[in-house]
């Protein structure tokens, strides 16, 4: 009770327990924070890859194809049955699965949802919602090079 | 025996023991036409035993990194005097423990066992089985091969299309933005030391409530339950709870015996998703709903809406005892009936399905 009788609108023991109770949450916030941001891994920096030797020409036949290592992703390379080259991103745009080429289909497939595309790398069948992203291919003799954002 | 009966003397002095003794003597389970269901609590327990041992035993000679995991899992198989055996009741026993999680489930549910007051309970064991699955999605790719490989890749892409953490969560199962090492090493992590301790703490909590609650007797049943006597629970409901165990253990023992665990071929990054890859049995229905829904439903792509669809279904799964109103006065609703029969019809029938090859 205050010194002129009246209640005081917040009392000794509300104003403790305030004082107790943030103080805890601030410990804990201090505590889970620095745990919150310990489990996502750092961004690693990555030297930019848009160009890479994807293959050999006389190491892809016409009706085949192989998936390559673009920077830290697999992209694929195909050969269609009329013997021109071309490159996409290997990633199925379903569920992040690697794609392959068909011989038997003469398209591109996904084995693990059964999503297919056609030699454009758009999606035709199964569940896939988007086309694989497309890359650029230049052939200089022998030497396949894919280039991204073509 | 003198020296035994000292020992629980001075234990009991220090420790009061007597009321748990007691509450044991007059433990009771009740006896009616579906009693059986009572077994499968204690089945999942029995296969958990066997996880945790044969765990602690592959401990010994994996090694969780990406360059050593796959070689480390073959000398067990190989080399290891018994490894294979080892390994092949693990993943068997692992199988198991969820098949007969699922048993208990179900059976729980569709006998209205989780109707007030047993809500903890219900919540609890769901908790369980959602744990127990992400001990079979962790372990699952631990060998390093192919398959596993993929599995993770679409599982966490999975877990990445969640709404508004999706993009964080992905990253902190990964452990980077593709499967690789780091995935492994954290699936690791998951698997050996998270996931125990929180089925630990869970498991002893789901035991707690069913010894403070007992049995329930389901609607249909409780004229029968007060006609037949109870049957004691020491020794008589222990030894046939024990003959079940054997059972089980004949039954791992001629799978992991007869059907060894395969190894499969070690995991490339760079290789496409090999022909007939498929998850664990208990992710088919879900892996087979996903190839049949369309790449767009009403301008939202395919995945999404069956994900969300599944989000929905365990949700409502989990709130059964509050969604399901009646079931607080001991009368369920048939809705909520159907409901069970109806997941039961979905889940058997589409993994049935797809293990027996009739989707494309």
């Amino acid at each position: 009770m205050a010194a002129d009788g009246t209640e005081p609108t917040v009392g000794r023991r509300t104003l403790l327990n305030w004082l107790l109770g943030t103080s805890l949450g601030a410990t804990l916030a201090a505590a889970l924070y620095p745990v919150l941001r310990f489990v996502i891994p750092p961004e690693v920096a990555e030297s930019p890859t848009n160009r890479v030797l994807a293959g050999k020409l006389s190491e892809l036949p016409p009706n085949t194809g192989r998936v390559f290592r673009f920077g830290a992703k697999p992209g694929i390379l195909i050969r269609t049955a009329s013997g021109e080259v071309r490159a996409f991103s290997a990633i199925c745009t379903h569920l992040n699965c690697t794609v392959q080429y068909r011989p038997d289909f003469q398209h591109l497939w996904c084995a693990c949802h059964n999503g297919h595309y056609d030699l454009q790398g758009k999606n035709i069948a199964g569940p896939p919602p988007r086309p694989l992203e497309a890359f650029k291919v230049d052939i200089a003799g022998d030497d396949i090079f894919v280039t991204k954002g073509a | 025996m003198r020296i035994l009966e000292r020992l629980w003397a001075s234990l009991d002095e220090r420790l009061g023991l007597a009321p748990l003794v007691e509450f044991a003597r007059h433990k009771e389970v009740p006896r009616h036409r579906t009693s059986w269901a009572y077994y499968f609590g204690g089945l999942t327990l029995f296969f958990l035993g066997i996880q945790i041992v044969t765990g602690i035993l592959l401990l010994l000679y994996y090694r969780p990194t990406a360059e050593a995991a796959f070689e480390s899992v073959q000398f067990i198989v190989t080399r290891v005097p018994f490894g294979w055996l080892v390994r092949s009741i693990h993943s068997w026993s692992a199988n198991l423990m969820i098949l007969s999680a699922f048993v208990h489930m179900f059976s729980v549910y569709l006998l209205g066992a989780y109707a007030k007051p047993r809500e903890l309970t219900w919540w609890s064991g769901f908790a369980l089985l959602l744990l127990a699955m992400g001990f079979g999605f962790s372990g699952y790719l631990l060998p390093w091969n192919e398959l596993s490989f993929f599995a993770t890749r679409i599982g966490t892409d999975i877990a990445g299309k969640t709404p508004l953490v999706g993009p964080w969560l992905l990253r902190f199962l990964r452990g980077g933005d593709d499967v690789t090492g780091a995935t492994l090493t954290r699936f690791f992590g998951f698997h050996v030391a998270l996931l125990p301790m929180l089925t630990s703490g869970l498991l002893a909590l789901h035991l707690l409530l069913i010894q403070k609650q007992g049995m329930h007797v389901p609607e249909g049943e409780a004229r029968e339950a007060q006609r037949r006597p109870p049957i004691p629970f020491f020794p008589n409901f222990a030894l046939r709870e024990a003959a079940v165990w054997l059972g089980g253990l004949a039954l791992l023992a001629v799978l992991a015996a007869f059907f060894p665990w395969e190894l499969g071929v070690k995991a490339d990054p760079f290789a496409p998703a090999p022909a007939g890859i498929k998850p664990e049995w208990y992710f088919l229905f879900m892996f087979e709903t996903l190839k049949l829904l369309p790449p767009h439903v009403l301008g939202i792509e395919g995945e999404l809406v069956g994900l969300a669809l599944f989000t929905l279904g365990g949700l409502v799964w989990f709130l059964a005892p509050v969604l399901d109103r009646g079931s607080r006065r001991g009368v369920r609703s048939r809705l909520f009936l159907l409901l069970g029969w109806l997941a039961l019809a979905y889940l058997v029938s589409f993994t049935v399905l797809s293990l027996a090859g009739v989707f494309p």
